[in-house]
């Protein structure tokens, strides 16, 4: 098995900045669109606020942070499943 | 250089790669051989959701002699290898006589020469009746003493999914976790896994899941050991070369061929080689 060698440094801003510049005004536009409709009450999109505060730490684990937000974190399992699919969000 | 053709420049051919998770009944033709022109030398088939419950467990012996007997030959057509993995999948397992009913058609398959083991189990809801048949299955995986491979719930159910699994897995006396793989792994379930001595899957989905550039932060934060990626392809909004597509993004980050190749090939080999069926 070949040993792990680290990547060569390459800016990864260049590579990745304009990708990560797109999808935050995305993410603003969403936002204005659900609000002028009246729909920001809905608890994916208070989820996805609440989330959004995780890019504000300091430390490199900001997709793990938002993603443990948008979690259930009980630890039970459910009595019966009364949906195949998910959310994104815990309610 | 042809498009969507990655070139080891050590030699004349692509750079070969496996596809260890992707649903190829839901995929045409056209698929296998434009994943063969990108280098791929194996595709590995997990029994799943059909995208729609199949109404007995006669759908499902049929769906097995498709995934062991029929993809074989379609794959081959293109110089591929084709394997598969046998289960009732666990969106399916909330009814509980019908799971039973398929549970008892796998040992008839089990010693088919394409078979690596049983998957892909796990959770989706996370249910009690989700959890038995898991449960069942691996029993069933430690009977037969076979390979098992995990699907983890989608998005907000994922951790709690990821934590009940591994629960499950440690609980069970014969399982060794290195014989194991946990499909569909994100930032906040990876280290749970791997941590426990499982093997991680890294699943790139265009819209959920996980991106190539998170898929390579991931494989460079753990040093990308016991750790594949994979396409999924299936009937839903996805890609069959989204491991080549990551591969080209690995290059762009300064990954080397060898690091590359090591991710792409050498681990899914390495894991899939506990089978004594697995050759390439």
């Amino acid at each position: 098995m070949t040993l792990w060698t680290p990547p060569q440094a390459v800016n990864l801003v260049d590579l990745n900045f304009m990708d990560a510049r797109f999808k935050l005004i995305e993410v603003a536009a969403f936002l204005d669109r659900i609000q002028r409709a009246g729909q920001d009450e809905d608890f994916r999109v208070l989820a996805l606020k609440k989330a959004i505060a995780a890019l504000s730490q300091s430390e490199p684990q900001r997709a793990k942070n938002v993603l443990l937000s948008l979690s259930d974190t009980t630890t039970e399992p459910i009595p019966k499943a009364t949906m195949q699919g998910a959310l994104g969000a815990w309610q | 250089m042809a498009v969507g053709i990655i070139r080891n420049p050590k030699s004349k051919s692509a750079m070969s790669y496996i596809e260890p998770h992707g649903h190829m009944v839901s995929r045409t033709t056209d698929d296998y051989e434009k994943m063969a022109l990108a280098g791929c030398v194996a595709i590995c088939e997990p029994a799943f959701w059909a995208g729609f419950d199949r109404a007995s467990a006669q759908g499902f012996y049929d769906y097995f002699r498709q995934i062991t007997e029929y993809e074989p030959k379609r794959a081959a057509r293109f110089g591929l290898k084709h394997y598969s993995w046998l289960c009732i999948n666990p969106k399916e397992a909330e009814d509980l006589n019908l799971a039973d009913d398929v549970l008892a058609l796998i040992p008839e398959f089990i010693n088919k020469p394409n078979v690596l083991g049983i998957g892909e189990i796990g959770l989706n809801k996370n249910s009690r009746n989700e959890l038995k048949i898991l449960e069942k299955h691996i029993q069933l995986a430690a009977d037969y003493d076979q390979l098992i491979l995990v699907h983890t719930p989608h998005l907000e159910d994922k951790l709690k999914g990821t934590r009940l699994i591994l629960d499950a897995l440690k609980n069970h006396s014969k399982i060794k976790p290195e014989r194991v793989i946990i499909d569909h792994v994100e930032e906040h379930t990876i280290d749970l896994v791997l941590d426990a001595g499982f093997w991680a899957g890294l699943t790139l989905y265009p819209e959920s899941k996980c991106s190539p550039h998170r898929a390579i932060d991931m494989l460079e934060q753990r040093k990308a050991e016991k750790i594949w990626m994979n396409s999924a392809c299936d009937w839903g909004v996805s890609d069959p070369l989204a491991v080549p597509k990551t591969m080209l993004e690995m290059r762009k980050r300064g990954w080397n061929e060898h690091s590359i190749q090591r991710v792409a090939l050498e681990n899914p080999v390495a894991f899939m080689g506990q089978s004594p069926k697995f050759k390439l």
